[in-house]
């Protein structure tokens, strides 16, 4: 399947990357050449193979239904982005972080 | 003392020939000496370095000393350590300060080791020469104009230049491994999940393992020992009971310690593509196999030619995923300016994540896009299977399996840096055993030009205690692993009597 620009831009927009059309024109040769590196796969014959996400065949662990973390806001803030557009201040407010607004 | 065993450190450090404190102050003066060259560290803190050392002596005075307890050891940037920088190599982590412990660096603080600092690494461990890292490229100790492998190459390039006693390393798809073998010293991937991941930051998380960076296999054996054990706050720890990884090494001592070990040669790992000086170099080292006893089985692991393709899809699907979490709200960086959210998003995630990274990104979002899944995710995950497979097949037929850990030795910086397929194909030989789950591990075993080779070992699942005893009974007869590089001459001296 062979990739184009319209493609590339497609799929940064899914990963929510900004790509120029430069970027964009690089990126797509080095991926055709990475996907068909991937290609050689579809050589192989994996009917009825179960797939195997993991190595180890094990199951979650449930845990006892109890507090085991503790409130850590004001460590965990320290390290809050720059809010940017203007101000050099942490994107914090009252123990709350700072986002472009999301609701009319 | 800085070619020192972590035995003889240890054993210098109870009978007061030197205190934790002065032996890692010799270690922060080479720092200070040979990191503004090599690289190898991106944080260093003495002040907190030196009040573990101190706290160390006075475990030391007062008995309850354990093994490591004393010990200078470098930490990868991927673990995060309370109160240090914690970038994983990273423009988007670059002001990050761990607010707590990975279970790793608490096992090491629990032993009473000494942390010298956060090491150098490929963007998110994403990289096979350290050269995708925001902090800049790492010089190989053996030739500063070449790369030190990756992603580990700061601890690796530690390592190799006595700039630690030791360091910690993670493995995907051969960061400990590959970097091993190009600057030539001792560096394992266990069993998955018998290192907690709890702490150190996702690249594939079905195939992270965290693991020993050394100068020895009985080094490795002792950091063993700290690394492993089930940790609940990783949900793929094993809960197996504790080993002692150092308990079989005393066993290999005689003529043919290793009698009646079937060595399995897989033929896959001899055929084109493997530069025919590392060739030789590993064919000599299995030859001294045969000498300490072991006997060779020639196997065949058909489908390992699809790890690589297999493991495109799916690291960069699990990295596409766990990298989500970037988004520049609550950490890491963001944009200086942006309109709306989606547009932070956006414009943070592309200034923060440097090319390779988001092109790992691009590959796993478009191999989970709707209407690619089965031809490429599935697949990769069946053909996973087909590999798992092969291994348990060979190990009917063979105790250990050996082979070259990298195709080449030590490449120029620079000469892949813009072709990412070729950079890929470094991991050849490593990233199988990840797909399976399986532990791999590389030991010096010779020169090619002046340049180290490392000697690959994969085992069965949980077989480390055999492997290390496999590679202990190697470094017994051979002095590969004790061959240092001149820091003052890289380019020039080779090692004498040994190209």
């Amino acid at each position: 399947m062979a990739l184009n620009i319209t493609d590339i831009k497609r799929i940064a927009h899914l990963a929510r990357l900004e790509i120029n059309e430069q970027e964009a024109s690089q990126t797509l040769t080095k991926l055709t050449g990475i996907l068909g590196l991937i290609e050689q796969m579809q050589a192989v014959d994996t009917a009825g193979i179960t797939p195997m996400s993991h190595s180890q065949d094990v199951v979650q662990r449930l845990r006892e239904d109890v507090v085991t973390a503790t409130n850590q806001r004001e460590a965990f803030q320290a390290n809050a982005p720059i809010l940017g557009n203007g101000s050099a201040e942490k994107a914090v407010d009252s123990g709350l972080y700072l986002v472009p607004k999301v609701i009319e | 003392m800085i070619n020192g065993s972590l035995k003889n450190l240890s054993q210098m450090l109870a009978k007061k020939e030197i205190s934790s404190v002065e032996m890692t102050q010799t270690f922060l003066d080479r720092i200070n000496k040979y990191n503004p060259t090599i690289n190898a560290y991106v944080a260093l803190d003495a002040n907190k370095t030196l009040a573990q050392a101190k706290a160390a002596d006075v475990r030391i005075a007062n008995g309850t000393a354990e093994p490591l307890t004393g010990i200078p050891f470098a930490q990868k940037d991927i673990f995060c350590a309370k109160g240090w920088q914690t970038t994983c190599g990273s423009k988007m982590l670059a002001n990050f300060v761990a607010p707590y412990d990975a279970h790793v660096i608490t096992q090491f603080d629990n032993a009473g080791a000494v942390n010298l600092g956060k090491t150098n690494m490929d963007e998110f461990a994403m990289g096979s020469s350290n050269e995708t890292s925001y902090f800049g490229g790492v010089k190989n100790p053996w030739d500063f104009d070449r790369v030190p492998g990756g992603s580990s190459g700061g601890s690796a390039a530690a390592v190799a230049a006595r700039l630690c006693a030791a360091a910690t390393g993670t493995d995907t798809g051969g960061s400990i491994r590959q970097p091993a073998s190009l600057c030539g010293f001792t560096g394992l991937k266990p069993t998955y999940g018998l290192v907690s991941r709890y702490g150190m930051i996702a690249f594939a998380s079905s195939l992270d393992q965290a693991g020993p960076m050394a100068k020895s296999a009985e080094d490795c054996a002792l950091m063993m020992n700290v690394m492993t054990g089930f940790d609940e706050r990783d949900s793929t720890s094993l809960n197996r009971p504790k080993e002692d990884y150092t308990r079989g090494l005393g066993n290999m001592q005689g003529t043919q310690p290793l009698k009646g070990l079937r060595i399995g040669l897989p033929k896959e790992y001899f055929a084109d593509g493997l530069d025919a000086n590392v060739a030789k170099v590993v064919q000599e080292a299995i030859a001294e196999y045969r000498k300490l006893g072991a006997v060779t089985v020639d196997i065949s692991l058909p489908n390992s030619q699809l790890s690589i393709p297999v493991y495109y899809v799916l690291a960069p699907a699990e990295a596409s995923s766990n990298l989500s979490r970037y988004d520049g709200v609550r950490y890491g960086h963001r944009a200086a300016e942006y309109d709306d959210l989606m547009d932070m998003y956006m414009k943070s995630r592309a200034e923060g994540f440097g090319a390779e990274v988001k092109r790992r990104i691009l590959i796993g979002t478009y191999v989970l896009s709707a209407g690619y899944y089965d031809a490429y995710y599935l697949k990769a995950q069946q053909i996973r299977r087909l590999i798992a497979d092969d291994f348990t097949q060979a190990f009917k037929q063979c105790d250990v399996i050996m082979g070259p850990t990298a195709p080449s030795t030590a490449f120029k910086a620079g000469e892949k840096a813009d072709d990412p397929v070729a950079m890929y194909l470094q991991d050849v030989y490593t990233i199988a055993t990840n797909l399976a789950g399986l532990p791999g591990m590389s030991i010096p075993a010779g020169f090619s030009n002046g340049l180290p080779v490392g000697l690959q070992l994969m085992g069965n699942y949980f077989d480390e205690a055999r492997m290390l005893d496999v590679a202990h009974a190697y470094q017994q007869v051979t002095d590969w692993h004790t061959l240092i590089p001149n820091l003052d001459k890289p380019n020039l001296v080779l090692p004498e009597g040994k190209v």
